[in-house]
């Protein structure tokens, strides 16, 4: 279980990035001609770097940065099925959305008003999960699954509310929303969500010691020398932080968080430090891979991407668990 | 190095020790006897620093343990639980190499906490499973995995809760041989436990405690009593020699 080269897996998992970040974009409905869109010449020009070359690398970003806030929320609640929406921060992103488009809103201070209002949304889930599960200064991962379920229920209820006073048109956009989809954005907006999120996901590999403790347990942890209020919170915000940035701009898109870093714990084994830069790796192409089908396999028609994860994913995990199935151990 | 003086300790409001007033000196293997729900564990996880809300006074070279810097502490003291439920495919090497955390520098192990792994793991004897997942390891081996995990934190004082509790009595052996041997190396060990023979036949000192206060505190010739055993655990027994001049004790009439 443990790897005996711990880099080969970091390798392979980066070799998978570059060639979905090269392949993917070429791939479409559409033939695109490399010299001429290099050219700048119209269609290839625009279909090339406007359209697929932006939509692949955001969904190589939220691939990847899903995939490893999942694998820090199963280490602090030690949860095998946590993901990094069961502590309520994208269902505090989706509420934002929600609520710009059924009040119409179009902008926000420049941004796109579904786009700022996500984030909004997210941030103020955030400060009131830590309000409620740091009653007392002390923070353990039960008080922090507890106030992140609560308020996630909140928020869906409602989100409920709001979709069932809207009108018909608003009520259509605001599921297609809650579906999740990647969409091509101007690699300026790609630009300045990298550059909130990356440190952030390097903050959780740096970590990564602390995160092993706590996937054992607090006590444990403390034995050994961890401020475990302080882990717990600094992880919360880190994961947190990445997870409602990127759902602002896709939306919830499920089943990555979770299958991913599940995946890799069978392959690469539990130890964080290799954990979390893997699933960060793998689970940028696999969603890039994923929205590419998503937009090809019945174009015109797009699939949401949710169910193409869903739909890959799972049989896949079930292929790799069947495959291990004489240790019966996951 | 411990002095603790009229320790004691509340849970919602529900008092679970009392008054406890004992003091430790390396070296010396100790046992801290006494029924369920006596206060054998709240005592340890207040001398490991796991319970800061305790009342009275509990010092470790002459500092209250609730004061210590956690790193420092975890470097001084190290605790078994009873058991660790793992959800995670960790392997045993990884479980021990947890006990370098106070130690460690950055993102990766520095050869001394390879060394001090390696050293632990041969004492306790688990090197044959160490690439092995801790869930798929038996009571016993996971126990021996534990240890080594605390012993590769190189502490002065190690703190065991029940470290037998559902071993076979090969493991209950050995582990006892163990933490004799460790004791003997300059240690300060410390282990709860309600197997009253387990403890005569090992521990130099036995604390008894009962609902929360102790009860006694001497040389095991002197606890191992069918008096005190009455008044501890609410048993009548009868003491006979055992193995090494220690006693042994009989249950029933």
């Amino acid at each position: 279980m443990a790897s005996r080269r711990p880099g080969s897996w970091i390798a392979a998992a980066a070799a998978a990035l570059v060639a979905a970040a090269v392949v993917l974009p070429l791939v479409g409905p559409v033939r695109v001609d490399l010299a001429r869109a290099w050219a700048g010449v119209s269609p290839d020009h625009e279909i090339l770097f406007h359209a697929r070359l932006p939509r692949v690398l955001l969904a190589l970003l939220a691939g990847g940065t899903l995939a490893a806030a999942g694998a820090l929320f199963q280490a602090l609640l030690r949860d095998a099925l946590a993901t990094p929406y069961t502590l309520g921060v994208s269902s505090g992103a989706s509420l934002g959305a929600v609520l710009a488009m059924s009040l119409g809103w179009e902008q926000i201070l420049g941004f796109p008003a579904v786009w700022a209002a996500a984030f909004v949304g997210a941030a103020t889930v955030l400060a009131l999960v830590v309000a409620i599960a740091s009653e007392g200064r002390r923070m353990s991962s039960f008080t922090l699954l507890l106030a992140g379920v609560t308020i996630n229920s909140i928020c869906l209820a409602l989100i409920l509310l709001l979709q069932y006073l809207a009108g018909f048109a608003q009520s259509i956009a605001i599921v297609r929303w809650l579906m999740g989809g990647i969409e091509a954005v101007p690699y300026g907006v790609l630009a300045a969500v990298a550059c909130a999120v990356l440190p952030a996901v390097a903050f959780m590999c740096w970590r990564a010691r602390e995160w092993n403790l706590l996937a054992v347990g607090e006590e444990w942890a403390a034995a050994r020398g961890v401020d475990t209020s302080r882990a717990l919170l600094a992880g919360y915000l880190a994961g947190s932080f990445v997870t409602g940035s990127i759902t602002a701009l896709t939306g919830p898109i499920g089943f990555v968080g979770l299958i991913v870093p599940h995946a890799l714990r069978l392959k690469v084994g539990a130890d964080h430090r290799l954990l979390i830069p893997c699933s960060f790796l793998a689970g940028a192409p696999f969603l890039a891979l994923c929205d590419t089908l998503a937009r090809t396999v019945a174009a015109p028609t797009e699939i949401p991407v949710g169910v193409i994860t869903a739909m890959l994913g799972g049989p896949f995990f079930i292929w790799l668990l069947r495959s291990r199935r004489r240790s019966l151990w996951l | 190095m411990y002095r603790l003086r009229g320790v004691g300790m509340s849970y919602n409001g529900t008092p679970v020790l009392h008054d406890v007033t004992l003091e430790f000196e390396a070296p010396l293997f100790a046992a801290v006897v006494g029924p369920n729900g006596a206060g054998k564990s709240t005592l340890l996880g207040i001398m490991a620093g796991l319970r800061p809300g305790y009342a009275g006074q509990c010092l470790y070279r002459d500092r209250e343990v609730r004061r210590w810097p956690r790193r420092a502490f975890a470097r001084e003291v190290s605790f078994v639980p009873q058991t660790v439920r793992i959800e995670f495919p960790f392997t045993a090497e990884q479980v021990v190499l947890m006990g370098r955390t106070p130690y460690a520098g950055g993102l990766f192990e520095s050869p001394e906490d390879w060394e001090a792994v390696e050293r632990a793991m041969q004492l306790t004897d688990t090197v044959a499973f160490r690439h092995r997942d801790f869930r798929s390891l038996s009571g016993g081996e996971r126990q021996l995995v534990l240890l080594a995990s605390a012993l590769a934190q190189q502490p002065r004082v190690l703190l065991l809760d029940e470290p037998t509790a559902f071993l076979d009595l090969r493991h209950q052996i050995a582990i006892y041989g163990l933490l004799v041997e460790l004791s003997r190396h300059g240690l300060l060990v410390i282990a709860a436990t309600h197997d009253l023979n387990l403890a005569a036949a090992f521990a130099e000192r036995i604390v008894a405690l009962r609902g929360g206060r102790v009860v006694a505190d001497a040389a095991p010739e002197r606890v191992v009593d069918p008096a005190v055993i009455r008044q501890v655990f609410g048993v009548e027994a009868r003491v006979a020699p055992g193995p090494r001049g220690r006693p042994w004790i009989l249950y029933g009439e």
